[in-house]
């Protein structure tokens, strides 16, 4: 799998997510600085997580108009993997690349905290080395993680098969109690209708490591190696 | 056009003695933007003028410290060709008059103190004293302080690994915000301030220069009043996204030849970076600020020199590299201006539109700056409890459940859970999981432990005792999780030194670290001294906080408090049941007296360097240093956090129950291991007091005699304080 990350003003899980796409596919990802846009040779681009432009606008709506990102909807319209976690969910929406919006978390605060996620749609290449129903563990990070979508949508969402994933217990019950930012039916990630483009708010690629907490979030990236492998 | 007098030096901070030197340094009646220079420099704040004499008495010396005090922040050396720069510093008026600004700007500048060294920042922890939860104002700031940081370091995607929180009376009006940053940076890529190389160009970097902030260093030199609301205006603005962007850019500039010198401009701005760049070179420097980026109009040549605007840098560049060094910062979208060069005059000289706003000797600027010996007055030794005449009025069992849920030791996971821990995927071990933070060296195996330590109450009674208690709790803090040791870093908040008594806990608690830095080999190599923290004349709690840093060869042999199932658990050190300023004492009886518990430094030494060999032989699977609240309250935590139970048996002593349980005797750890009788049997060996105290498992806290504290009542009382502060819902534990 040959991988990029795109670097935005002000992301900074750069770092997190290059050790975690080496550790999963044995090679160091292309870092793209966001004027290019040259995006041939690469299997995937992510979105890493961060404060690109501060959020100071909306959080994500001033990368979303970043040159990159013309490349990145045409890279996925021409087949191409996108995974954007966090900021990068954020700039996926604001760009028009995924629907809803990612508002306040219900109680206000930043959640940084370890959370649970139920995986709602398997078969995918994110989810090749994910069963359905599968629950891992992955941190959280954001202030603005809070998903909605009008009803419509939602349902759409849900009747398509799109929903990724769901904030769960440890044990997989998709509970109030365990959807800490409020989140529309509890929806933690969200696919594209091409089931290529993935966005996420928690953090998967910062548990790849037994040595910092376990490899929870680590099948996501062994899976999309295995799925992209050429 | 302000007339300039003694009258006018007065109100910005200089004494009529003062004012009398700057006319003699200067040989004339000075401009009003030199007086705005030599007051921010000869400030408390920037002068040290109260504090420096004591100072010295502290060992900064070691084989491995690389650069001690006198640079940006201390470097000491970690193995592997790496060093460490670190530094704690206080951002304690501002974040009282605005507490979300001023601490995101504490956070900010402690950054820039450190990645200004060529480090790359990796981990930001900070220590906090609140007042009574029941004051009024109290909520409010901790909510602001809370946010500001996490606002700040979550942004700049520094993890914020630790800390430590105190609530006291004392910190009514005067909360403290201590805010420590480390770094990584090779050994032999350390970036220094000395200017150098006359006709060199000055090069301003970063934010523009706006109002905000002007005389702030002088405003956290004096006492506040009623009035300190109106002082909203000398608080800074952070903005966290500038600097993740100044972070990146320095870095990428640093890993070129361009820089000579760099310094940020902190407290006192413009100011003190060119008057300490151009003075630890020996070198003159010359400003146009007809070239400082501005983001007001019409700002004159004293609001631009005294402006503590964040996020901007000043260099010193090889010339030849000026416009490489350009390209770097217009890629980052940041500004970038020439404002000036190095001269030969020895003088600072500022120009602003045609005309010279300042002239000024530095030598004399530096040299003649005010140094006094201040009187003091010995705190009155206070007298030594005797367990036996402190009754328990209500057992034991009790006792820990109240002393679990006060705020001094409720859990701290609504604060936590607001800060960062893991960017950066590095984050060994998470606030809360062990004594000191763990954070690993990316692209290593090395590993760095890291904790914040004070206790106030014991260094208003006994300042020298306290003093060697905070160092020696660090230093047991980065022990316990298995840590050499290497250095500190000090942030000395006290009250008005110009009161004796004030000054006598300074000098004393000064005395006390000194003491056990020599004994524990742990020398202070960065600081910040924090005076006049009063309001209307009210004093806080002395609080020397100590920022440690230790090194793991071996990530992994990191230990954490957290227990699990079928391991015995051993305490090491002695027992003497001392509850003279314990937690136990303030929260049962209700009362804050007495001495507080000795701190044997030998005793640390020798039973720190048994409990490290244990963890670092492998045979120790969660170690908890003794600390507030005593034996009992570190034998809860473990449970908590490992959410595995334990049963006590009754200890063969003479000391009563609760002197037993939460007596605040230093020197002790608590090791849960596989195999008590050979570590028991070692620790004889070595002359080191330890016994066996029970096993872990279990769902309860089962105490000698069977009854049982069941975990889920221990840990509703342990959260129960924060949301109820906040009147917020409990975090959901999922």
């Amino acid at each position: 799998m040959r991988a990029g990350i795109v670097l935005f003003p002000g992301i900074n899980r750069e770092r997190d997510m290059a050790l975690a796409l080496r550790r999963a596919s044995g090679r160091a990802p292309r870092m793209i600085w966001h004027h290019e846009t040259d995006l041939a040779g690469l299997d995937l681009v992510v979105l890493p997580g961060g404060f690109s432009y501060g959020d100071y606008l909306r959080c994500g709506a001033m990368a979303a108009r970043s040159p990159v990102m013309r490349a990145v909807a045409d890279f996925a319209a021409a087949g191409g993997y996108v995974l954007g976690v966090c900021n990068g969910f954020q700039i996926l929406i604001e760009a028009g690349m995924l629907p809803g919006a990612l508002l306040r978390n219900a109680g206000l605060r930043f959640l940084a905290r370890d959370c649970h996620l139920r995986v709602a749609r398997a078969g995918t290449a994110f989810t090749r080395h994910l069963a359905q129903g599968a629950v891992f563990r992955a941190p959280m990070a954001h202030g603005d993680g809070n998903y909605f979508a009008d009803e419509a949508t939602l349902e759409r969402l849900e009747g398509e098969g799109l929903v990724a994933f769901h904030y769960a217990t440890p044990a997989g019950q998709v509970v109030p109690e365990a959807n800490f930012n409020g989140s529309a039916r509890a929806i933690a990630g969200i696919y594209a209708p091409s089931l290529r483009v993935l966005g996420l708010m928690p953090h998967p690629e910062d548990l790849i490591d037994p040595l910092l907490g376990g490899e929870d979030g680590l099948p996501l990236f062994t899976g999309l190696n295995a799925a992209l492998a050429a | 056009m302000t007339e300039i007098s003694a009258d006018l030096a007065r109100q910005f901070g200089l004494s009529a003695e003062e004012y009398g030197r700057v006319l003699a340094i200067l040989g004339r009646v000075p401009s009003l933007t030199e007086l705005g220079i030599f007051s921010v420099m000869w400030s408390e704040h920037c002068s040290y003028k109260s504090s420096r004499v004591w100072l010295r008495e502290l060992p900064t010396a070691a084989p491995w410290v690389i650069h001690g005090p006198g640079e940006n922040a201390g470097v000491v050396a970690i193995g592997e060709g790496l060093a460490a720069v670190f530094k704690m510093e206080s951002h304690n008026h501002p974040s009282f008059i605005e507490p979300y600004q001023g601490a995101a700007t504490g956070v900010g500048g402690i950054l820039r103190d450190v990645f200004t060294m060529g480090a790359r920042p990796i981990a930001n922890l900070n220590a906090l004293r609140f007042g009574d939860p029941a004051h009024p104002a109290t909520r409010r700031i901790v909510d602001g302080v809370v946010r500001g940081i996490g606002g700040y370091g979550n942004c700049v995607g520094v993890p914020t690994v630790g800390g430590e929180i105190n609530f006291h009376p004392a910190y009514n009006g005067n909360p403290l915000v201590n805010a420590m940053t480390v770094g990584i940076a090779p050994e032999g890529r350390i970036f220094l301030s000395a200017a150098a190389g006359i006709g060199n160009p000055v090069v301003y970097v970063g934010a523009r220069t706006g109002r905000d902030g002007i005389h702030g260093a002088t405003m956290a030199s004096a006492e506040f009043g009623e009035d300190s609301e109106e002082k909203r205006p000398t608080v800074q603005v952070g903005d966290p996204f500038t600097e993740k962007l100044l972070i990146e850019a320095c870095l990428e500039l640093m890993a070129t030849d361009a820089i000579i010198a760099i310094q940020d401009m902190g407290a006192a701005g413009l100011t003190s970076s060119s008057v300490e760049m151009a003075g630890k070179g020996g070198v003159g420097i010359a400003l146009d600020l007809d070239q400082v980026p501005q983001r007001e109009t019409g700002m004159s040549a004293y609001e631009m020199m005294l402006s503590e605007s964040q996020e901007r840098m000043l260099l010193v560049l090889r010339p030849e590299r000026t416009a490489a060094a350009e390209a770097i910062f217009r890629k980052w979208e940041l500004d970038f201006a020439v404002i000036g060069e190095i001269t030969g005059t020895g003088r600072v000289v500022v120009r602003h539109q045609g005309r010279i706003e300042a002239d000024i000797p530095l030598a004399p600027l530096a040299d003649q700056a005010p140094l006094y010996r201040r009187p003091i007055v010995e705190t009155k030794p206070p007298p030594v409890l005797d367990p036996a005449a402190l009754a328990d009025p209500i057992g034991v069992g009790a006792a820990l459940l109240r002393l679990i849920a006060c705020p001094d030791l409720c859990s701290r996971a609504w604060v936590w859970d607001q800060y960062d821990a893991t960017v950066g995927g590095q984050t060994v071990k998470r606030p809360g999981a062990a004594d000191a933070a763990v954070v690993r060296i990316e692209g290593h195996d090395l590993a760095l432990a890291l904790t914040t330590d004070c206790t106030p109450r014991y260094c208003a009674a006994d300042p020298r005792t306290g003093g060697a208690q905070a160092v020696a709790e660090a230093w047991r803090n980065l022990t316990a999780t298995g840590a050499r040791p290497l250095a500190l870093t000090d942030n000395l908040n006290f009250g008005n030194p110009e009161k004796p008594e004030i000054m006598g806990q300074f000098a004393a608690a000064i005395t006390g670290m000194a003491e056990a830095c020599r004994a524990l080999d742990f020398p202070v190599v960065s600081g910040n001294v924090s005076l006049y923290n009063e309001t209307e004349g009210r004093a806080i709690l002395p609080t020397p906080t100590i920022g440690g840093l230790g090194v793991l060869a071996h990530a992994a042999q990191a230990v954490g408090i957290a227990l699990r199932p079928g391991l015995d658990l051993v305490l090491i050190g002695a027992t003497q049941g001392w509850l003279g300023q314990s937690l136990w004492l303030r929260e049962i009886l209700g009362r804050e007296e007495g001495a507080p518990p000795p701190v044997d430094l030998a005793a640390e030494r020798r039973n720190g360097d048994f409990v490290r060999g244990e963890i670092l032989a492998g045979r120790v699977g969660a170690c908890h240093d003794l600390a507030d609240g005593g034996l009992l309250v570190a034998l809860a935590e473990m449970a908590l956090a490992g959410g595995t139970g334990l049963t006590l048996a009754a200890p063969s002593t003479a000391i009563p129950a609760h002197a037993f349980w939460f007596g605040e005797d230093q020197a002790r750890y608590l090791l849960a291991l596989p195999d008590s009788a050979a570590c028991l049997a070692r620790a004889a060996a070595a002359g080191i007091p330890a016994c066996l105290l029970g096993k872990s498992g279990g769902e309860g806290l089962t105490l000698p005699g069977g009854a049982a504290i069941s975990l889920a009542s221990l840990a509703q009382a342990h959260e129960r304080f924060f949301p109820a502060l906040m009147d917020e819902p409990a975090s959901p534990n999922a």
